[in-house]
């Protein structure tokens, strides 16, 4: 399997528009590093700009517990836009997160109470929810070739259906110990939820991206006929893909119930998370044609898209104009995209 | 050498002529009826009408009601709204993209229709033409997005959607608009004048006639199908692809902001999440009739029939109180199904 490496690598230079020219042998090949990390980077900039904004113009200023809930809203979002991620890299995309989470949250507000040992179990079943939910979303797509788009459209109505069946009026409980430690501070006042991104970055992501499966995944976004072609595991690259994608939509659904105390089974907030988790990962960079981009850059989009909404209530504008803005900013920042048109010199590079 | 031109000429005429008119020309082949029947029937529509029987047939089981008349036509009524927006959505997914913006245009066109009614008598006659207006602008700028700064449609859809959000949170104030509808959208949204024909059914038959009218007998329908099947080469045929494409969705923007002007007549005013419930039935009921997602393939007949089979599917579901949960779970596993059997994409091996 070590051949897939460098093909996994060729095709995945090949979905950036500049790449002809790509790493030279026998040089140094941090330019096509930085040129692969663009986005990630670009995503960070733009983030941590953003947040010195925020953080100044703040009435009360920075201290533990303005970052505190403002991390906690962030972390949901970049779980979800994790999970969207994955997905996107196999040039798919999960319209299905969002009520993965809400499935999740629901069920989570029933299960994870009482004893410790309880509160495990229940943890465990819910993220095993997460996984199956994933896996069907994964066996529909590979073995009954349907368009990932209107597979996730489908199941996701199921998965919503399900949880209005065990939450048909919102309620329930959650371990308060368990939800305080997630949604609390550490020590020093960093926020926990900071930690659990951090760990879910080291336990997911980064072990996905280092395997030949994770390879694999974006040697599929790139050209999947030419995976098929050099014998890269398609199937399974995909399968681990939706599989990992479910597993972290159930654990932001698991993070919603430790915020909130209780289980809802709201559409509308499922179809927010994830219309939210497609921007979060447009502005992190990942390219939605696959095989290009980064969870990282996902998660920073995502914190990004969270401090433009706060934005607004630290300069005190109206709550009413916030969807508005936010709407703008996503617009804005979809068209800077565009800026790569003006290196393209032959027009019908225009056309795919 | 003449004669070898002359006889390439004539191959290309003859070939042009199979892509122009690809049902045309009734030779009956010697591979049989089943051949000849798969030529002329996509297997595709033809489930999707034996489903719509099939639905049917069942209901009468449950209600004899079912096979009436009148429920009939009122189900027609009520397809005839999800049948206008389908077709903007169909265009689009012929084209080979995606208007994930139907939503909340569907609310800006039934909002502002409203709200024109409110500027008096002007305002009133002016109310359709004003929501299909503003359905029309909003598509351009989605049109504008994909073909001339060549976003991915998801994304200029889903964008364009948070601003009409954010435009109609700002114009109600967050809650839904006080202003009824006039006159003339109840009257062609409720009325039922020809033959106790609902009005609303003939909106949909104009509008469905002009769309196979479009997509059939112009150089536009020809082109957004070529667009559909590959971009690149309808470009290096000369074709006019950035203004197709604009116009594509300029007309999916107007059709689901008439929708939404149609929607607010039925129910005599509009609502913050009017359009909510019509995203995901309108692309399920595209594919379902036999388009492909991918784009370049697909009939206005199979839309018809998906449109009526959902309608149909979401109808006998409540009339046989089903709990909402069930609906979702049925209505989600029905479209996998269905898909499984006839929808399937192509094995990397063929």
């Amino acid at each position: 399997m070590s051949s897939s490496a460098p093909l996994a690598k060729g095709g995945r230079s090949s979905a950036v528009p500049t790449s002809r020219n790509g790493p030279r042998a026998g040089r140094s090949d941090w330019p096509y590093h930085l040129r692969e990390h663009r986005g990630t980077l670009l995503a960070f900039a733009a983030f941590i700009v953003m947040f010195a904004i925020y953080a100044t113009n703040h009435p009360v200023g920075l201290n533990a517990n303005v970052a505190t809930t403002a991390a906690n809203k962030g972390v949901l979002l970049a779980i979800v836009a994790m999970a969207q991620t994955l997905v996107v890299l196999t040039s798919g995309i999960d319209l299905s997160v969002g009520m993965v989470m809400i499935l999740a949250n629901c069920l989570a507000s029933s299960i994870v109470v009482g004893t410790p040992l309880m509160t495990a179990l229940g943890v465990v079943g819910v993220l095993l929810t997460g996984c199956v939910c994933g896996a069907i979303n994964g066996l529909i797509v590979i073995y009954g070739r349907l368009q990932p788009i209107v597979t996730t459209i489908a199941t996701g109505s199921v998965f919503y259906g399900l949880a209005l069946a065990l939450r048909r009026v919102p309620g329930g409980d959650v371990n308060a110990t368990l939800a305080d430690a997630v949604t609390g501070q550490m020590p020093g006042g960093i926020p926990a939820s900071l930690a659990l991104l951090v760990g879910l970055v080291l336990v997911v992501w980064l072990p996905f991206r280092r395997s030949v499966t994770g390879r694999a995944a974006y040697a599929v976004g790139s050209s999947e006929v030419a995976a098929y072609m050099s014998g890269v595991p398609i199937r399974r690259a995909k399968f681990v893909a939706y599989l990992l994608s479910g597993l972290l939509a159930a654990i932001a659904g698991l993070f919603v119930t430790c915020i909130t105390y209780s289980g809802e089974a709201s559409a509308a907030n499922g179809s927010t998370y994830t219309l939210y988790s497609i921007a979060a990962v447009v502005l992190g960079g990942v390219s939605l044609f696959g095989g290009s981009g980064s969870a990282i850059g996902a998660i920073f989009g995502a914190l990004m898209f969270r401090t433009i909404g706060d934005l607004l209530f630290v300069f005190n504008l109206d709550p009413l104009w916030q969807p508005l803005f936010q709407g703008v900013v996503l617009s804005a920042a979809v068209c800077l995209g565009s800026v790569r048109l003006l290196r393209v010199r032959n027009r019908l590079d225009l056309y795919g | 050498m003449a004669n070898e031109v002359n006889s390439a000429n004539t191959m290309g005429k003859s070939s042009a002529e199979a892509v122009l008119t690809p049902l045309g020309q009734p030779e009956v082949s010697k591979a049989g009826l089943v051949a000849t029947l798969r030529r002329y029937v996509d297997p595709a529509i033809a489930s999707a009408f034996g489903c719509i029987v099939l639905l049917l047939l069942l209901g009468s089981l449950y209600s004899s009601s079912f096979l009436s008349p009148e429920y009939l036509l009122q189900q027609l009524k009520v397809a005839s709204f999800l049948g206008v927006i389908a077709t903007g959505s169909m265009v689009v997914i012929l084209l080979g993209q995606i208007d994930l913006s139907v939503p909340w245009v569907v609310a800006v066109g039934g909002m502002m229709a409203t709200a024109a009614t409110g500027w008096g008598p002007l305002g009133m006659a002016m109310a359709i033409p004003v929501g299909i207006g503003c359905g029309v602008l909003l598509g351009l700028i989605n049109g504008f997005g994909v073909a001339f700064l060549r976003i991915p449609s998801m994304i200029v859809t889903l964008a364009v959607n948070a601003v009409a959000q954010g435009l109609m949170v700002v114009h109600t104030g967050g809650f839904s608009p006080q202003d009824s509808s006039s006159p003339a959208m109840r009257f062609i949204a409720t009325g039922h004048d020809l033959f106790g024909i609902p009005n609303a059914l003939l909106v949909w038959a104009a509008v469905g006639s002009a769309a196979v009218f479009l997509l059939t007998r112009t150089t536009f329908g020809r082109v957004v199908y070529a667009i559909g099947n590959r971009e690149r080469a309808a470009y290096l045929s000369g074709a006019r692809v950035r203004m197709v494409v604009m116009a594509a969705f300029a007309l999916s923007g107007g059709l689901s902001a008439f929708g939404g002007v149609l929607l607010a007549g039925y129910a005599s005013k509009a609502a913050q999440a009017m359009g909510d419930p019509y995203l995901l039935p309108a692309i399920a009921a595209v594919v379902l009739g036999g388009t492909s997602i991918l784009g370049g393939r697909g009939s206005y007949i199979g839309t018809v029939a998906g449109v009526i089979l959902i309608t149909l599917l979401q109808s006998i579901l409540s009339v046989m109180q089903m709990e909402e949960f069930g609906r979702h779970v049925i209505y989600g596993v029905v479209i996998i199904v269905m898909l499984l059997i006839y929808g399937r994409g192509r094995r990397h091996s063929d």
